[in-house]
């Protein structure tokens, strides 16, 4: 009977509220339980037109109740909203916005990752009675109402794989990409092409891709969200979250639980409020460009009238994106004016997304802008108005005299050079010629240099490091004591004293060459030419953009104890004389992590390499991801970086991480993972997450040496795996023989 | 080999191993809280990444070390009356009793009452043709073998040389490699059993899988 498939529905509307509000107003769900209850007694029993008129009464009943819960959704249970098996999936997505599509990533549960869908899709619209069938590259996670393959939506490595490999497509056939974000994270599995390396790769691929790029985000965590949402255009669904973690995680982290205990439901509940993770948030931040509005409480696959939002909306985006990389003459100025206009049907509108190579260059140029302005609001920096401007003119004069010495002088120069050394070869082969004769005449032969011949005729001395010690030595160095080997069980090491140890062994053990970690300063001075480093940006600090509770204690004692004033050191230094920019993530300040004074700080490091022409070099000391007490302002650093890194390498230069300690998380996913050239110190651990979090995610145990360098050498994350007492010479030899063209040295 | 009667009783009567835990080098002993008869831990988890319970620390020149627990049971002793002073390599620090698991203790019996012949070199082993029909149409413990006997074929790299077995005469008891899978060096291949005492052996076995009760 119809009326019994009615209740039925309005049963799964409760069954649903119930699930959003676990344990929270029972008195509406009691009405509406009520209602229902008494609906199903009465109803059997009456006239067709008493059933009409109560269910008319019922269903208004359930919308207002849903109204009023709609004003009272917490953060947290927005989340329960987004992962609920009810939620509009990518799948009701591509039936319903879409006029056709073709899945080419696998179908279903065959490819090689069911929790990353790809699809070619049209969209036709109509202009003077023209139809016009616009394609476009669908990229996006599938949560599948809970089907258990789909892994919740989050995407393995390989997964992230496919899409980069589909971006290249539609970038080859020009045409737009729509990304849907899906996901609670990425899987945390290193398995090749590892999680972090191939999110890395993804985001320094989007940094440059010359199609338009739109994002639409429901559910974004972190690294596994950033993975296929470098875009132009951001959009977020009303209901839908952006997150540098879960409020499950935050509320571990917080509450400081280990071995997989569960936090208090009014801890997660308070990390989803202070992690400012809805879409009004992040809208407010400027890390999504436009809300679109949902029904009460969230869309569900039957709100067909969301959908046709969905589909103005991606199309209103593509549309000003690719206007707006044609350049605004006044035609498409005024078609930008039209499409603002909300009432404006797009499906009879119709904008060409064909771009030309300018178009396509100023599109990336404009994209590369956004994402290196994110966040700039929120930097803390004590420098004077004055000292600013002066960091302003300073760079605007390096910019004019490297193009004037590199650009013009050296490059005619070296012609001129060229042209010269040839003539000078000539005239001296013309000299011995004419000579030869008057020379025999004299008897005078040849003198051939004493000290040439014997260069040419002996063996090389052994030129022993003239360095007899460390400059920089570490404190552990003072203490009167033994230290034995992690190893010493299985490899036999004997017991170290601690001033050998740490002085002259630099932390290496005599027996297994296990590294034991030290102090960033170590490289910091004993790596770079004595006296050389001149440290820049010393003003930016490390704040509390967010006013996380109880975070600006952590940081001011953060502060103190490492006495610098953010996790990131930038200083200029010369190694034998060739000058570098580097950047240290320093392991002790809050563990590594990387927020807006971090991530703002790396950018300028980058940028001011780029205008010296210098090289890049980053020691990541060690670091544990983003930090997570600035919410979505840390992981938007992870584009803002890369797209500084990719700027930075496209300019020429030469970007060389060198990583030590254990580098896990959002900066391996992003701007380090992308290097051309990456080395590790040896004992070192790279990866996405740390053992604790892979094994709560995913319930799978992982080897002790899971993140060890060697692994991620094997996997070809990194190039190679150093001894930390041989990183000044092999930083040396990579300064001489890695890099681009662009090198003021070169 | 000795009877299997024998063995089973020689472990009834001590149903466990006694191991000690010694100071790994010397230094001055400090023993944490455990009492003696408190349960302990050897390394565990599936790379055995988990340390084993703490028993005390041994200190040489300022620098303390973990003495750990490096089998499962019971802590039989703990002399305490070396806390606080200084140890030599090797001294005892206590002894773990491990009560012997059925898995442990069918392994011991026929370990121990059983003829064990082992693979000579790491490769792929077969049963000759004939051998290997017997074996699977009517099980291993249907083929009686004798010393000089060309029982395997030895593959490795391609190459394949007959290999003779050497050892007393008796039924094979159990085999123990897979034809697709390479074998180390000194690994087992099959274990023989003197014909008389094969219902004794078989006796023994399901009796102490279902009437063993293993201790703490």
């Amino acid at each position: 009977m119809e009326w019994e498939k009615q209740l039925h529905q309005l049963a799964d509307r409760l069954n649903y509220i119930k699930d959003i509000f676990p344990g929270k107003h029972a008195e509406d769900i009691s009405e509406l339980e009520n209602g229902l209850a008494a609906a199903r007694e009465r109803f059997p029993d009456c006239a067709a037109a008493e059933v009409q008129a109560g269910l008319a009464a019922l269903e208004d009943l359930f919308f207002r109740t849903e109204c009023r819960l709609e004003d009272k959704l917490t953060p947290m249970d927005k989340v329960r909203i987004v992962r609920h098996p009810q939620r509009v999936c990518l799948r009701d997505i591509l039936e319903n916005v879409y006029d056709n599509y073709t899945e080419i990533g696998g179908q279903g549960e065959h490819t090689n990752d069911p929790a990353m869908v790809i699809a070619r899709a049209y969209i036709t619209r109509k202009r003077n009675g023209d139809v016009y069938h616009q394609p476009v590259l669908v990229i996006g996670h599938e949560k599948g109402h809970g089907e258990e393959f789909r892994n919740g939506g989050s995407a393995k490595p390989w997964g992230n794989a496919k899409a980069k490999h589909y971006m290249g497509v539609a970038e080859t056939e020009g045409i737009p990409i729509h990304a849907y974000v899906f996901t609670p994270g990425g899987y945390p599995l290193e398995d090749y092409p590892g999680a972090a390396q191939q999110i890395a790769k993804n985001i320094y691929e989007m940094a440059g891709l010359t199609v338009p790029l739109i994002a639409v985000f429901s559910e974004g965590g972190s690294g596994g969200a950033e993975a296929i949402s470098l875009a132009d255009r951001r959009l977020m669904l009303s209901h839908g979250y952006y997150s540098v973690i879960s409020p499950e995680g935050a509320a571990a982290i917080e509450g400081r639980l280990r071995g997989g205990a569960r936090a208090s439901a009014d801890l997660v509940e308070r990390c989803a409020r202070d992690l400012h993770l809805t879409a009004e948030d992040n809208l407010k931040f400027g890390y999504v460009d436009k809300i679109i509005q949902e029904p009460v409480l969230g869309a569900r696959p039957y709100h067909y009238e969301f959908f046709r939002t969905v589909r103005q909306e991606v199309l209103r985006a593509t549309d000003e994106v690719v206007l707006k990389a044609r350049g605004l003459a006044p035609l498409r100025a005024a078609m930008l004016r039209r499409l603002r206009d909300r009432e404006l049907n797009l499906d009879e509108f119709f904008v060409s997304w064909k771009l030309s190579r300018a178009a396509r260059q100023r599109l990336v140029e404009m994209r590369q802008n956004k994402f290196i302005k994110a966040s700039y609001g929120e930097v803390r920096n004590t420098r004077s108005v004055m000292g600013r401007l002066g960091d302003a003119w300073s760079e605007q004069w390096w910019e004019i005299y490297n193009r004037l010495i590199y650009d013009l002088y050296q490059r005619n120069r070296r012609t001129f050079g060229n042209v010269v050394e040839e003539v000078r070869s000539e005239w001296e082969m013309f000299k011995i010629r004419v000579l030869k004769p008057w020379n025999k005449l004299r008897g005078k032969t040849e003198e051939v240099a004493v000290t040439s011949e014997e260069e040419l005729t002996t063996l090389s001395d052994w030129d022993e490091n003239s360095r007899s010690g460390w400059n920089w030595v570490s404190k552990k160095a003072r203490e009167d004591r033994a230290v034995s080997c992690p190893y010493s069980a299985q490899r036999g090491c004997m017991d170290m004293w601690a001033p050998d140890l740490y002085d002259e062994f630099a932390g290496v053990c005599s027996t297994c060459g296990h590294h034991f970690p030290m102090e960033y300063q170590w490289v910091m001075n004993n790596c770079f030419d004595e006296g050389s480093l001149y440290e820049f940006n010393t003003e930016v600090e490390a704040g509390n953009p967010l006013n996380f509770p109880d975070f600006d204690a952590k940081i001011a004692d953060a502060k103190q104890k490492t006495g610098l004033k953010s996790g990131c050191i930038t200083f200029e230094a010369r190694i034998d004389g060739v000058q570098c920019v580097v950047a240290i993530l320093v392991g002790s300040f809050r563990g590594g992590s990387v927020g807006v004074a971090e991530g703002s700080k790396f950018v300028a490091a980058a940028d001011r390499a780029r205008r010296k022409r210098y090289p890049f070099i980053v020691y990541c000391h060690g670091t544990a991801g983003i930090r997570i007490q600035e919410g979505t302002h840390g992981v938007i650093q992870m584009p803002r970086c890369t797209v500084a890194v990719r700027r930075y390498i496209e300019a020429g230069g030469l970007y060389l991480v060198l990583y030590d300690t254990k580098s896990y998380g959002g900066p391996v996913a992003s701007f380090l993972g992308c290097a051309f050239y990456q080395f590790a110190i040896r004992s070192s651990d790279i990866g996405f997450a740390g053992p604790g979090v892979i094994k709560n995610t995913t319930g799978i145990d992982i080897a002790p040496d899971h993140h060890n360098c060697y692994k991620a050498l094997s996997r070809g994350h990194i190039q190679g795996v150093w001894d930390r007492r041989d990183v000044r010479v092999n930083l040396r030899q990579a300064l001489e023989t890695m890099g681009g063209r662009n090198l003021y040295y070169r | 080999m000795r009877d299997i009667a024998e063995v089973l009783e020689a472990l009834k009567a001590e149903p466990y191993t006694e191991k000690e835990v010694c100071a790994p080098h010397s230094g001055v002993i400090t023993f944490t809280d455990i009492a003696e008869g408190a349960k302990v831990h050897g390394f565990t988890g599936m790379w055995k990444e988990i340390p084993g319970t703490h028993i005390a620390t041994i200190t040489r020149e300022k620098n303390p070390r973990k003495v750990l627990a490096n089998e499962r049971g019971v802590m039989q002793k703990v002399y305490r009356e070396l806390d606080g002073t200084f140890v030599e390599s090797g001294t005892p620090l206590g002894v773990i009793r491990h009560y012997l698991t059925r898995q442990e203790v069918v392994s011991r019996l026929l370990k121990e009452s059983l003829y064990a012949f082992c693979a000579p070199e790491r490769a792929k082993y077969y049963f000759t043709p004939d051998i290997d029909t017997k074996v699977k149409m009517l099980g291993c413990r249907t083929v009686t073998i004798h010393d000089g006997m060309e029982l395997f074929i030895v593959s490795r790299m391609k190459r394949e040389v007959p290999l003779c077995y050497s050892g007393p005469t008796g039924i094979i008891y159990d085999v123990y490699f897979d034809q697709q899978k390479n074998v180390d060096a000194g690994a087992p291949l099959i274990v023989v059993c003197p014909p008389d005492q094969q219902s004794a052996v078989e006796d023994v076995v399901a009796r102490v899988q279902s009437e063993w009760v293993e201790g703490e």
